[in-house]
């Protein structure tokens, strides 16, 4: 099962590579493996909860170096994520002129690494296939980008290059902090050698603090979120969609799989650092966005922005706030993805995002108006979309924190901030729907034409996919209970 | 199946939305009687479920992390919510009907009903919610049901405005009232509202903490009711469809602050500081508003700022403690503002979308029976003795009597501009001759339009007599009838009247100008240059920090000596990825080799 959601778009970009017809296979495969990774989380046994469909390949005895595969609810849902934002973007790209196969290519190598990454149990391979994306990230923006591509491609290459280094120097003082006898890349027998508590709490404050700010990077977390905006306003959208929606969940997915559970005591101790620094993301990157002229920009800005709810839910460590944030992590992937995938379609036809120009456009686009509607609601968090039910979830599991009767401490500032952020959210949002498609429309977009009527399938998959966990997210929280049981980290900051 | 009523009352209008998006977009006529059906299903089952006293309703579960968190998806089914029930539905199937006429030929109507539908779906949560979490889900879904249909005509530029300013004006509003729900959660450990009454001497023994979170709850009202001071949203929202008006901006959505107030009267009741907040926060709107109604000449605006003013004293009742007096003002106002909207959108319709009463005149005439609904609607409006605003508003001029005399005279001011500005838009509209083509060639609307007319005049007639209301609501028992009372509304209403007949009769231009009146007391003005100088301010210091200091800083740091920036500037240099992938590859796998396996 795991195997073949891994592998299916890594085939499927070989085969393009050979001289498959590249949109057809892309797609089949795409399609392939979110029918898969569906299957998936259907199949997943909540009550029994755990790692299942594992399977392993041993590489190295002596390094206990195994490929080893293995998904609980989170990875299931990240997977299915990872597939469906992976069909829809490749369904959203538009002719390419120069090297389609290679275009093809790179979107599913990008998706590979960010699908063997959450299915991979074993560190090595964890953080192997997320470099695997790196690759293709620069391509896509360095080839196919607008605008100023190369110095975007460069810096968000070597920006997450760094992440990533930080990232794998916290990894391997992890791998080091377990005594000679249980070292092991396989992070089940971290998890156990963690939880007889292996690791000093020094050493858990100094690795936790490690992997922070290098899964921060690639999450964009703030300060270090500077790359994001300009990376997905110069990305083709296609590329947008994936990162945004999904590559950038490998960090926080990172955070809750291997910083929280083997370094609870580093998360307690570096807990009020994450809650600065994500209001950071919530209300200085919110005025950020709020200032923001042009579409691409002003999204790209609310998705780091958005990352900051995901990390309150991560710093409220309770189960509530936890589960809040693999919901939000879910739901902000598909509403991103929707948001990149329509902005790319009218960047297409007008060949500006720049927000003064445009405006009403639902006259001539009615479906892309609707469409952009549904995003914009889902992603400024109103109730039926994924958003709310996770922020909801965020929301109350952060605020609990520590409450009592006296006044607001810490996590309840945190959260009084973050409800802030949400009416900051609408403004910027909303501000960009009227200037966009309502208003009186400019002569020159009078014979726009609208969304084509094969790009409905898509966007009525995502719409669908946000509205079935909105409405009942319970569905969710079944396979997903299992992965967070128990308060990971000490409750009280 | 009664424990599904509820239910079906509930989701035929969901259904409805979805029906028309998904299939029937294009047929727009079908859309229409589709959505008007739903919401005729909605009342069927409203009126079984009043007359019938269903108790009972399935519960589902929404968010299910027992023990820590738990929401449910659970009714109320008690007298308040159905006679709430058959009101909204009541209301909003006269509405959706008369839309039928006066959204004919307009060619978003697919688009229009199911706006409608979705606001009915949402509406009738609110009233039906057991809990404060689903209280707050149908409230944000009111709330973008608003913004659609206020911004129906979205290539108007006014009318995309007015949505995004309702949408985010509301937005402040739930932003205190999520935090209010956070708190009273946190304190009692539900959101259940039964749960919560019986736990409140958990809360009543931390006052300060009670009166944070009951106003804070509060705040919530004043959003969507449009209190002051966001009361700024309202008047803007009159740029949607004129029954839009009548049915969210007049008769329900607004009123359902109110109602959250009386839902969860055992929390705020509980905190007499926040009860006494609130008794201010609107008589302040009442008087207000009504001085900003004088001025007006827009037909819509000022029914819109006189439904600010009535919410005003439905709010200041709520704060005097009688959640009864507050919703019986609540059915009148309902029947005869919806009335009176109709009213004017009739005229509206037939005036070729004139909405300046002063390019009307002599209407009486020509639209009989549009004006002879419009009198039933002014006099209940006015307090007219008799009519139904004369009880609703009479008993909470006496618990104001009673309870605060400064707010009973601000409440006897309110009721005399309410006679004067109302006089005013009577005398200047119907009588007098026509003061434009428009309206001397004007006849009377369809029948699709004024049968609703007809339909609600009549509660907005007799509503007020107890036999009558009784049958919906507990009525407000007046322990000591006060003569003073009633004598003192009459002067008040004499005085408007009279002083505005004697002002407006025969007039074709205003004779008095207060620009201060008129210009909203510059409230607007003042918020933007107060979100200019704040937000907008922050905003773009952060904007240009984000883009020169941190950003540039970084570049900076990356070309200066700072850590690693050697050999990745050598890599930029390069400029050539192989070379880069090499780099970055080797340094991998000699720091693996010498950290992990040395």
């Amino acid at each position: 099962m795991l195997l073949f959601i891994v592998f299916a778009p890594l085939v499927t970009a070989l085969l393009i590579l050979l001289g498959a017809p590249a949109r057809l296979t892309a797609l089949l495969g795409a399609a392939a493996t979110a029918v898969a990774a569906l299957a998936g989380l259907f199949l997943y046994d909540a009550a029994r909860g755990g790692f299942q469909f594992v399977s392993s390949f041993p590489i190295s005895e002596s390094w206990r170096l195994q490929f080893l595969l293995g998904a609980d609810g989170l990875s299931l849902l990240m997977l299915f994520l990872a597939a469906l934002v992976l069909l829809c973007a490749v369904w959203f790209t538009p002719p390419i002129e120069k090297s389609e196969r290679l275009f093809y290519a790179c979107l599913l190598f990008l998706a590979s690494g960010a699908i063997g990454a959450f299915a991979s149990l074993d560190l090595f391979f964890f953080y192997a296939f997320h470099e695997l994306a790196l690759i293709p990230t620069f391509l896509l923006i360095g080839i196919w980008g607008s605008g100023n591509r190369f110095a975007a491609a460069w810096k968000v290459t070597i920006y997450l290059g760094i992440g990533s280094f930080v990232l794998l120097l916290g990894l391997i003082l992890l791998y080091r902090s377990v005594p000679p006898e249980l070292r092991s890349f396989d992070l089940r027998a971290l998890q156990a050698a963690a939880a007889g508590g292996g690791i000093t709490l020094r050493a858990q404050s100094q690795i936790f603090f490690l992997l922070l700010i290098g899964f921060g990077v690639l999450i964009s977390l703030f300060p270090f979120h500077t790359w994001a905006p300009e990376a997905y306003a110069s990305a083709p959208a296609p590329a947008a969609m994936l990162h945004a929606g999904v590559l950038k969940k490998f960090g926080l997915y990172g955070l809750l799989r291997v910083a929280l559970p083997l370094l609870p005591d580093g998360a307690h101790h570096w807990n009020t650092l994450l809650i600065v620094l994500l209001l950071g993301n919530i209300i200085y990157v919110g005025l950020v966005t709020l200032a923001q002229k042009r579409l691409d920009w002003m999204l790209g800005y609310s998705s780091v922005m958005h990352m900051g709810y995901i990390f309150l839910g991560i710093a409220s460590a309770n189960v509530i706030g936890l589960n809040g944030a693999a919901v939000l992590m879910f739901a902000h992937g598909i509403s991103i993805a929707l948001l990149f995938a329509l902005a790319g379609e009218i960047r297409r036809r007008t060949g500006t995002l720049v927000l003064s120009d445009l405006g009403g456009l639902g006259k001539v686009m009615p479906f892309a108006g609707f469409a952009f509607g549904v995003a914009t609601f889902a992603a400024i968090g109103l109730p039926g979309f994924a958003n709310f039910a996770a922020e909801v979830m965020v929301f109350f599991g952060a605020f609990r924190v520590g409450a009592d009767w006296q006044g607001f401490h810490l996590l309840q500032t945190a959260t009084l901030l973050a409800l802030w952020g949400v009416v900051i959210s609408a403004v910027y949002m909303l501000r960009a729907y009227r200037s966009i498609f309502m208003g009186e429309i400019n002569d020159r977009w009078k014979n726009l034409p609208d969304l084509s009527r094969t790009l409905r399938l898509p966007i009525i998959l995502l719409v669908a996919a946000t509205l079935v966990v909105g409405f009942f997210p319970n569905t969710t929280l079944r396979v997903l209970r299992p992965t967070f049981p128990a308060p990971v980290a000490a409750a009280h900051p | 199946m009664t424990s599904l009523l509820p239910w079906i009352a509930l989701l035929l209008p969901l259904a409805s939305m979805f029906v028309i998006l998904l299939a029937t977009r294009s047929l727009r006529t079908l859309s229409a009687f589709i959505s008007v059906a739903a919401v005729l299903g909605s009342f069927v089952c409203s009126c079984l479920i009043f007359f019938q006293q269903t108790s009972a309703a399935a519960a589902i579960c929404w968010i299910d992390l027992a023990p820590l968190f738990s929401v449910p998806l659970g009714l109320t089914l008690d007298p308040l919510s159905r006679s709430m029930l058959f009101m909204v539905t009541g209301v909003g199937a006269v509405i959706h009907i008369y839309s039928l006429g006066y959204m004919s030929a307009d060619a978003g109507k697919s688009r229009y009903f199911a706006g409608l539908s979705l606001f009915m779906f949402a509406m009738l949560g609110i009233v039906l919610a057991n809990n404060f979490v689903m209280m707050f889900i149908f409230w944000e879904l009111v709330g973008v049901s608003s913004y659609l249909l206020i911004g129906h005509w979205f290539e108007r530029p006014a009318a995309a405005e007015a949505a995004k300013k309702a949408f985010i004006t509301n937005r402040i509003g739930d932003f205190g009232f999520m935090l209010g729900i956070l708190m009273v959660w946190t304190g009692t450990g539900s959101l259940v509202f039964t749960e919560i009454a019986a736990g409140m001497a958990k809360l009543t023994a931390h006052p300060s903490y009670l009166t944070a979170a009951a106003l804070l709850v509060f705040c919530g009202a004043v959003g969507k009711s449009a209190q002051f001071p966001l009361h700024v949203w309202l008047p803007d929202a009159m740029e949607g469809p004129t029954p839009v008006s009548a049915l969210i901006h007049a008769a329900t959505m607004v009123a359902a602050g109110v109602y959250m107030l009386v839902r969860v009267g055992f929390l705020i009741d509980a905190s007499s500081g926040a009860l006494h907040v609130i008794a201010w926060i609107g008589t302040i709107t009442a008087v207000l508003a009504a001085l900003m109604a004088t001025q007006q000449n827009d037909i819509k605006r000022i029914l819109a700022y006189s439904t600010l003013s009535q919410l005003g004293y439905m709010v200041m009742a709520v704060g005097l403690a009688s959640g009864q007096a507050a919703m019986f003002h609540l059915f009148t106002h309902a029947a005869f503002k919806a009335l009176l909207f109709l009213g004017a959108g009739s005229i509206i319709y037939m005036l070729h979308h004139e909405q300046d009463i002063w390019r009307m005149g002599g209407l009486a005439k020509r639209l009989p029976i549009t004006f002879l609904t419009f009198l039933v609607g002014t006099l209940a409006l006015i307090g007219f003795p008799g009519f139904s605003g004369f009880f609703s508003k009479d008993a909470i001029l006496a618990l104001a009597y009673e309870r605060s005399l400064p707010i009973f005279a601000f409440a006897a001011f309110t009721a005399l501009l309410t006679a004067f500005y109302m006089t005013r838009l009577v005398v200047v509209a119907f009588f007098g001759d026509a003061r434009s083509p428009h309206a001397a060639r004007g006849a009377e609307s369809p029948i699709v339009m004024t049968l609703p007319l007809i339909l609600l005049s009549v509660p907005a007639a007799i509503g007020g007599f107890g036999f009558f209301a009784r049958n919906f609501l507990s009525l407000p028992n007046e322990t000591k009838p006060v003569v003073a009372v009633p004598v003192i509304a009459l002067l008040a209403l004499l005085i408007g009247v009279v002083s505005a007949l004697l002002l407006y009769r025969n007039r074709t231009t205003e004779p008095v100008e207060i620009e201060l009146f008129r210009n909203r007391f510059y409230f607007d003005e003042l918020y933007t240059a107060l979100i200019k100088s704040t937000q907008g301010l922050l905003a773009a210091i952060a904007a240009f920090i984000d883009r020169w200091i941190l950003d540039g800083a970084i570049v900076r740091g990356l070309s200066g000596g700072t850590w690693g920036s050697g050999f990745l500037l050598r890599l930029l240099q390069v400029g050539n990825l192989q070379a880069y992938g090499f780099l970055f590859g080797l340094g991998i796998i000699g720091l693996i080799y010498f950290t992990v396996f040395h």
